[in-house]
């Protein structure tokens, strides 16, 4: 893990896009990624994205003019929809805050999932019917014999 | 200085784990030096809920990113595919997919079939002993009679089907085109200590059940018991030879930095594809300034990757997602040559179970199928656990511009200096990733797949490191013999990926572990004479 932090105002930044990327939704029963805890776990997170964290957050400000949690509604969203799509450090960024957000147990437990780890449960797979590779198993060897 | 030991190999992967079991019931004072350590189960990505995240952190398949200090920088920036490896006790086998196909016979032979590179000294038939003996070793799980193949029989049943094998296995019935559940080195049962699967569904990154093979758990404890010492954290640095030519021994550092002599009757490199080249050419000297073995020129030379290619989309009902292992089915249907194509030779179509819940949201994200914002929820929940991919694994033939050299500033943390890739992707793989996208689309739609997207190349897909020493007959074409021994140095053998005379349209782990045991066999069989 990297040393190297954010400073506040970049952290207020990173929390105005992560709540941005992936709003809280009511539907569903869900945080956004700008919720407390899951906005600790991302800014936790940074460590060797350090680098391009701070570059897409200044890409960032970039386009909003300014600070990105000074802005309301409307200026959020034209922030947002200039830099959807990008890749890069954005990209870099936007990774993140995915990766954190989909661990979150309220997050799995609304999607269907346990809230776990794989080990040591692991999961269970159904054998599947066999039978579908008759058709494959009449087939006559096609390997080419090689002199 | 060390004690003289009779035989040394450099690296524990799939090559040098399998070498060394073999010889150690010659009973000779054998050493492995790794360059990394033990890895510890309990340290795997899947006992935690971070898993996904690891994947670009410590448990990333490039060491350019993962940056553990077993790893050295690779230079690959003029290469649309990068190398990805690992640096361990087991090497790459702790981190590969265990997809364990072998070559077929026509591979080793495509000059007389089909005019194009050159045959391989040995074939098929010569290595299917040690192919079934290293099956037995690794622990093979899969099915007899895939009309695809000569006949073997893997000691384990297969992987299940699930959802998402019965799915694809429906669309290639469809299609008419063959498929088989796929060799894997996936324990499907309790296998030489080793536990059976639980579906953990994130094998890559090294299996915390220890369900998947990995010379660590398979080769390491026999040999280790068999009397063989294991080093690890020792990074060798150069080859040294005395005057009549003959390897002397090596120069490594110790696990503290220590630059040590460790002499040797002979020496066995085992080091992959890039790392072997790497360490020829570090070994220079006046009397082989271009290099040690390198005599033909082709040290570094004829690189070969099987660029990859990978086909998604997304199907109405649920699949098994990140339940069970990645890869459960392949196709050899457009496998051998067929000049109506376009191209010659072929490739290997590989079916995959589906990916993990964040790894889903940050490809479907990065592509635009989900959107930021309020649609990202709605958009999410409409594709999670619903993908189905077929990558292609094409056949790359060898072209001498596609190299491993030394770079000329990059340096490891030893002070060696790293290795640099310059690579292009030929026309006759272009056209034959043309097939296999179109190919892969028709099974997409027969699945009745949607929103069907192509990744190719896919640019972390430098798994396969092969042909940089290639073996021959010939010393002005080839670089080892055809048991492995190098042409210039008559105690120096090399027993990976590097020694492929072409690279087939498969993974080659399981042909690298059965070249490596024949070669030991040959050594065995030789030892009164092996110098002459």
């Amino acid at each position: 893990m990297s040393d190297a932090v954010l400073t506040d105002a970049q952290v207020a930044d990173f929390r105005a896009l992560a709540g941005m990327i992936i709003p809280a939704s009511a539907q569903y029963g869900v945080p956004g990624a700008d919720d407390p805890v899951i906005f600790a776990d991302i800014v936790g997170s940074v460590g060797r994205d350090h680098g391009a964290v701070v570059a897409a957050l200044a890409r960032a400000a970039e386009v909003a003019g300014g600070a990105v949690a000074g802005l309301d509604a409307a200026g959020k969203a034209a922030v947002v929809a200039t830099l959807q799509g990008e890749a890069g450090a954005m990209g870099v960024l936007v990774r993140l805050v995915l990766l954190c957000y989909y661990r979150d147990d309220r997050v799995m437990v609304s999607l269907g999932l346990e809230p776990r780890a794989p080990f040591p449960k692991g999961h269970v797979l159904e054998q599947g019917d066999w039978s579908l590779l008759d058709p494959v198993k009449a087939r006559k060897p096609f390997w080419r014999a090689a002199p | 200085m060390l004690d003289k030991v009779d035989v040394l190999i450099i690296g524990s992967g799939a090559s040098g784990a399998a070498v060394a079991w073999s010889l150690a019931e010659t009973k000779m004072r054998i050493v492995c030096l790794e360059q990394g350590d033990w890895m510890k189960p309990s340290d795997f990505p899947s006992n935690g809920k971070d898993y996904e995240a690891r994947l670009y952190g410590d448990f990333a398949t490039s060491p350019n990113i993962r940056k553990r200090k077993s790893d050295y920088p690779i230079n690959d920036d003029n290469s649309p595919i990068k190398v990805v490896n690992f640096n361990a006790v087991g090497g790459s086998t702790v981190m590969y997919t265990a997809h364990y196909p072998r070559l077929h016979p026509s591979d080793f032979r495509v000059k007389s079939l089909d005019g194009v590179a050159d045959d391989w000294p040995v074939d098929y038939a010569t290595l299917e002993p040690f192919f079934a003996e290293n099956d037995r070793m690794m622990g093979v799980s899969g099915m007899a009679g895939d009309p695809a193949y000569p006949s073997h029989q893997p000691p384990m049943p297969p992987l299940p089907l699930g959802k998402s094998g019965q799915t694809m296995a429906r669309a290639m019935n469809k299609l008419g085109w063959h498929w088989w559940p796929s060799d894997t080195t996936i324990a499907t049962t309790e296998y030489d200590g080793r536990a059976p699967c639980i579906n953990l569904g994130h094998c890559t990154p090294a299996c915390a059940q220890g369900a998947k093979a990995s010379t660590d758990i398979t080769y390491w404890p026999h040999a280790i018991r068999a009397g063989v010492e294991l080093r690890t954290n020792c990074r060798v640095s150069r080859i040294e030879t005395g005057p009549d030519g003959m390897a002397r021994g090596v120069l490594y550092f110790d696990k503290d930095g220590v630059e040590v002599f460790q002499p040797a009757e002979v020496v066995i490199v085992a080091a992959n594809g890039v790392g072997t080249p790497r360490l020829l050419l570090n070994s220079a000297s006046g009397k082989n300034p271009n290099g040690l073995a390198n005599s033909s020129g082709l040290v570094g030379k004829n690189l070969m990757f099987h660029p990859w290619a990978n086909i998604y989309g997304y199907v109405p009902e649920a699949m098994d997602g990140h339940r069970g292992p990645p890869l459960c089915l392949w196709s050899q249907e457009f496998y051998e040559t067929d000049l109506s194509r376009g191209f010659v030779r072929g490739y290997n179509l590989q079916f995959n179970r589906g990916i993990g819940v964040a790894s889903e949201a940050v490809q479907t994200t990065s592509v635009g199928l989900v959107p930021w914002g309020s649609g990202h929820h709605d958009g999410f929940r409409r594709l999670m656990g619903r993908r189905m991919s077929v990558g292609c694994c094409t056949e790359d033939l060898p072209e001498e511009h596609n190299r491993v050299t030394l770079d000329p500033v990059l340096k490891d943390g030893n002070g060696i200096p790293a290795p640099k890739i310059d690579y292009t992707i030929s026309e006759n793989t272009r056209l034959m990733t043309d097939h296999a996208v179109a190919r892969g689309k028709e099974i997409l739609a027969a699945a009745g797949a949607v929103d069907v997207g192509v990744i190719r190349p896919v640019a972390y897909g430098g798994w396969h490191l092969l042909g940089t020493a290639r073996m021959g007959e010939d010393p002005a074409r080839s670089v080892v013999n055809p048991w492995g021994r190098c042409h210039d140095v008559k105690n120096l053998f090399i027993v990976d990926g590097s020694i492929f005379v072409t690279s087939g349209g498969v993974n080659p782990t399981s042909t690298i572990q059965a070249l490596a045991l024949y070669i030991a066999d040959q050594m065995k069989q030789r030892l009164a004479t092996l110098f002459d």
